[in-house]
């Protein structure tokens, strides 16, 4: 097997891994630097973000201001040693990236531009028109090229780390257009591999989106933590489940019943504001989390409208006006138009809540270290934790950069004076996962249909670890996820050959979204209360005493994984109420 | 069991039946032989004006038979459907920003008709048709 | 709000062309018939052909909402993003091929990368024309400037203008119309000071000059870049640098 030697490995070319590389780049010129990603980089699920990135900026803003909004929409379970470096070092990030030629809007002044994004206090969200995440990506991948350290190997999947004397060093892949496995020998490796929303049947995550990076840690030994926390975005297309902004709401859109009543004003999120000049904050500018799960009431009470696809409410945008929206919101336009065929200038558009981001994954500090020495991460893939229980829109995009830098950072530090790769021992390793594909490869017996399992896995994580959870409904959706993992040992594959083999690609997507799926549900049913975007009919409320700290998931082969907690930090905010009502200071 | 891309060869001389645009190109590339055979005409044309009265009337004569009438008639179209393609894609070769706005494509190449049009008239003046 | 109406079912005929260099020498057609919804694209049909008849076919896909640039393919004989080409648009027989001008690694999946090649060649990147620390905040820029550039930099790097383009069919050296957009992009950014750094790759034989003006690459482009509108542009600058360097006398490059 070819082995290629480098001094830090990055797996994911997303904007967390390309703000890696660019770091590492800019900051040791003489680092070799390999940019591993599965699709071209530009492919990266980063490109369909919208909405845009926070960072403090204007006048009457502040780094306590950004904080608070952080804190309290994670619902306290954010470490706030995390969130005070992070709400510092956003708006650095984000000058940096203009610098770099992103294409952020404007004021009049020539200045950065900011609006309106759900459960924050001030504008301080930077957007470039509504394809923010687009201009982000594109413009880091751009600027990526021209460092002549970073090689990049695209369309390389990676298999498994290599994990000797205790350290991280290294990654098996398989080169997907020729099916050939080869050996990435590292200092250091960070993974940026993107969140695992594929498990569930109804998200706005591309097809890429299927926890490869997380497993990647998880198997190796480094626990993946509040997997529990899945948060759904309110306004989803009801037949696709591609994103609708939340800059919809930002700019003045509501969202009515099949009354027209604007209902979040029911759910602790009024009193009602005027129509077309949304309040921070509040009503349809409160969090994600609250919002989705009014939309789930109003939808079991019997107010949603009916149509082909489902039970809906109806996201109004059209007092924006066609300057307005053909300016702010022509990417949502053009979705609606298409997928739907409704201009929503002249007509409301049905939505619904879908699967949008996790904000659990491999645990890391601030410094994105996982507890496996040589083992970094940042981005959806990470959990530092900056999001905590439900995640604000708009932190996303500029946690990539921040924790892609830090995590680049790290890696340097972690380099300097490591002791000589026991190349053998790296080779046995990589041994055992040729192995393992080989097995895949030359299994006869099988029984299990891959899409069959996939579509068992994902029923299952619907029905039983959705917007609201039942002890009976998480204990079901353990064992399910448990059996099909087991089940999963016996899948075969129908394409045997070897070049860009699809068939092989998904089935090793689906062992990594099971692996992450028990995980979740595991995490699910031992966390009895209710934060954040872990709702549970059965345990209503909020418990400080028992669940103030993060469930930590360990891999144990086929077993079913060990939980054990790890404390939130608290420096200067006490879990407090989360007050979302047009009077709250 | 590896890798072996699979190249497809263009026709060289028969790619453009493969799509109606391509088509469209080929018919507007075309225009540019009877631009160029009518100036060869005119060049002609002062050539034999400068050679005296017996060589400009055997011109005029020429000019007056059928195959010079089928070949202007012929120019004149091509002509015509140069400047119209040309003047429907000026305004991708010579944006005008005003301010965050773009001056709308049809009012360049509108602008253009215009200009054409009073070039016409001025020729056709001088030339005693009024 | 419309009644409820149940989702409208359709069978649907595909017609793909396969390749494995496994196991073909040559490409072929496979014809494969789906029962898929009237509101689907052609992508939700390749899938459910993958996941229920045949899964050793291979395409491309990440994002379903035309921004991530992967599922590029021909369909009946015109370049598109298969998950932005409905069904209710096409009648009969489908024809679904690999995007033009690319070698086909397998199925409908090519190999990009001359196109990724030719995209860094380019220097698609700020080079500032005044560098600044990032503590003296960001660059101004208007928005009036922001517009004159911001339509460029909207490319997908689907690559369907390529497909599109006869000459790139026919001169495969040719830089191409994303690539060389990409140039114009940055060389009209009021941040960047690049151009005459640019100008020697993309005001050449291989760059703009290759290009006749066929159209066919805005014709094609899913997110309304105009590339066309881009290469003439830059024809012009080429035009008038080439002016100013040969005669104007102490005309500078």
């Amino acid at each position: 097997m070819d082995t290629i030697s480098t001094d830090v490995a990055i797996i994911g070319a997303g904007g967390a891994g390309l703000r890696a590389a660019i770091a590492l780049a800019e900051t040791n010129p003489t680092l070799r630097i390999a940019l591993i990603s599965k699709v071209y980089p530009m492919r990266s699920h980063t490109c369909a973000a919208e909405g845009g990135a926070a960072g403090v900026i204007k006048p009457d803003d502040s780094f306590d201001l950004h904080f608070d909004d952080t804190v309290g929409g994670g619902d306290w379970l954010s470490d706030q040693d995390c969130v005070e470096y992070f709400v510092h070092e956003a708006p650095k990030e984000l000058l940096q990236l203009e610098h770099w030629g992103c294409p952020w809007n404007r004021e009049a002044d020539g200045s950065v531009a900011v609006r309106p994004f759900g459960g924050m206090k001030k504008k301080r969200t930077w957007f470039a028109a509504d394809k923010s995440g687009f201009h982000i990506l594109h413009t880091l991948f751009q600027t990526s090229l021209q460092f002549p350290s970073i090689t990049r190997y695209d369309e390389y999947y990676a298999l498994d780390l290599l994990v000797d004397d205790g350290r991280c060093q290294g990654v098996t892949v398989m080169e997907m257009r020729s099916g050939q496995l080869r050996q990435f020998h590292a200092k250091a490796v960070i993974i940026a591999g993107g969140g695992a929303g594929r498990m569930f049947p109804f998200s706005t995550n591309g097809a890429i989106k299927t926890g490869d990076g997380m497993a990647l840690a998880y198997r190796a030994g480094a626990p993946l933590k509040d997997m529990e926390f899945v948060q759904y975005h309110p306004t989803g297309l009801p037949n696709t489940g591609s994103l609708l902004t939340e800059a919809c709401r930002g700019e003045g859109g509501i969202l009515v019943n099949k009354n027209g009543r604007r209902f979040l004003q029911d759910y602790g999120m009024g009193p009602e504001t005027p129509v077309g000049k949304p309040q921070l904050k509040t009503m349809e500018l409160g969090p994600r989390d609250r919002v989705s799960q009014s939309i789930w009431h109003e939808i079991q009470k019997g107010n949603a409208v009916s149509t082909q696809w489902g039970d809906c409410v109806l996201l109004d945008m059209r007092h924006l006006g066609e300057k307005m929206i053909n300016e702010r919101l022509p990417l949502v336009r053009e979705l609606c138009a298409s997928y739907l065929q409704v201009d929503i200038v002249k007509d409301p558009v049905p939505i619904r809540p879908v699967v949008h981001y996790m904000m659990g994954g491999i645990s890391t500090n601030t410094k994105a270290a996982t507890p496996l020495p040589g083992l970094f991460a940042a981005g959806e893939c990470a959990c530092v934790s900056l999001n905590g229980a439900n995640r604000l829109g708009s932190n996303s995009l500029v946690e990539l950069l921040v924790f892609g830098h830090r995590a680049a950072l790290s890696a340097i530090e972690h380099i300097q004076g490591l002791p000589a790769a026991n190349t053998a021992a790296l080779n046995a390793r990589a041994e055992e996962t040729q192995a393992r594909i080989d097995d895949l490869f030359s299994r006869t017996d099988g029984t299990e249909s891959m899409s069959g399992l996939r579509k068992e896995m994902m029923d299952t994580m619907e029905k039983n670890v959705g917007i609201y959870r039942t002890e009976e409904g998480l204990q079901e959706g353990v064992s399910k996820i448990h059996e099909l993992r087991q089940r999963y040992q016996r899948v075969i594959l129908t394409d045997k050959t070897s070049v860009f083999n699809t068939d092989l690609f998904q089935a090793l997507e689906l062992g990594s979204m099971l692996d992450c799926a028990e995980a979740v549900t595991v995490g699910a049913l031992a966390r009895k209360e209710s934060r954040g975007s872990h709702q549970r009919l059965d345990y209503v409320e909020r418990d400080d005493k028992k669940f103030l700290c993060h469930t930590m998931v360990h891999h144990q082969g086929l077993d079913v994984p060990r939980v054990d907690y790890l404390d939130v930090v608290i420096t200067k905010s006490p879990p407090g109420v989360r007050d979302y009502s047009g009077d709250h200071k | 069991m590896s890798r072996r891309p699979l190249v497809r060869e263009v026709p060289p001389t028969s790619w453009y039946f493969r799509h109606p645009l391509y088509l469209r190109y080929m018919s507007r590339e075309i225009t540019c032989i009877f631009v160029a055979a009518y100036c060869v005409l005119l060049v002609v044309g002062l050539q034999r004006l400068s050679s005296g009265p017996t060589a400009w009337d055997a011109f005029l004569t020429g000019l007056k038979s059928a195959d010079s009438i089928v070949f202007h008639l012929l120019a004149l179209a091509a002509s015509v459907y140069h400047a119209a393609t040309w003047f429907g894609a000026t305004h991708k070769a010579m944006p005008i920003q005003i301010g965050e706005e773009f001056v709308p494509p049809n009012v360049i190449s509108g602008a253009h008709y215009a200009v054409w049009a009073v070039l016409s008239f001025v020729i056709l003046y001088l030339a005693g048709v009024f | 709000m419309t009644q409820v109406t149940q989702l409208k079912e359709r069978l649907v005929q595909l017609e793909v062309l396969r390749y494995n260099p496994d196991t073909d020498t040559e490409a072929h057609f496979q014809r494969y018939e789906v029962t898929c919804y009237e509101e689907w694209v052609v992508l939700d049909a390749l899938n459910k052909v993958k996941a229920d008849i045949d899964p050793t076919l291979n395409f491309r896909w990440s994002c379903h909402m035309a921004v991530c640039g992967s599922c590029g393919m021909m369909i009946n004989g015109e370049p598109k993003l298969s998950c932005h080409t409905f069904l209710r648009d096409y009648e009969g027989v489908i024809r679904v091929e690999p995007l033009a001008h690319f070698p086909i690694e397998r199925d409908l999946v090519t190999a990009p990368d001359d196109f990724m090649e030719k995209l860094k060649r380019v220097k698609p990147y700020i080079i500032p024309k005044e560098k600044k620390p990032i503590s003296e905040g960001e660059y101004k820029q208007t928005p009036a400037q922001l517009m004159k550039f911001r339509q460029y930099s909207m490319c997908i790097n689907c690559m369907l203008c390529y497909a599109a383009c006869p000459e790139y069919g026919l001169s495969p050296s040719f830089i191409g119309p994303a690539a060389l957009t990409m140039a114009h992009r940055y060389n009209q950014d009021s941040r960047d000071g690049g151009r005459m750094e640019r100008q020697e790759v993309v005001a050449t034989h291989e760059g703009v000059w290759e290009c006749t003006f066929v159209g066919a690459c805005s014709e094609a482009c899913p997110a309304h870049v105009d590339p066309a509108s881009a290469l003439q542009q830059m024809k012009i600058t080429s035009s008038i640098d080439w002016i100013v360097e040969h005669l104007i006398p102490g005309g500078k490059k």
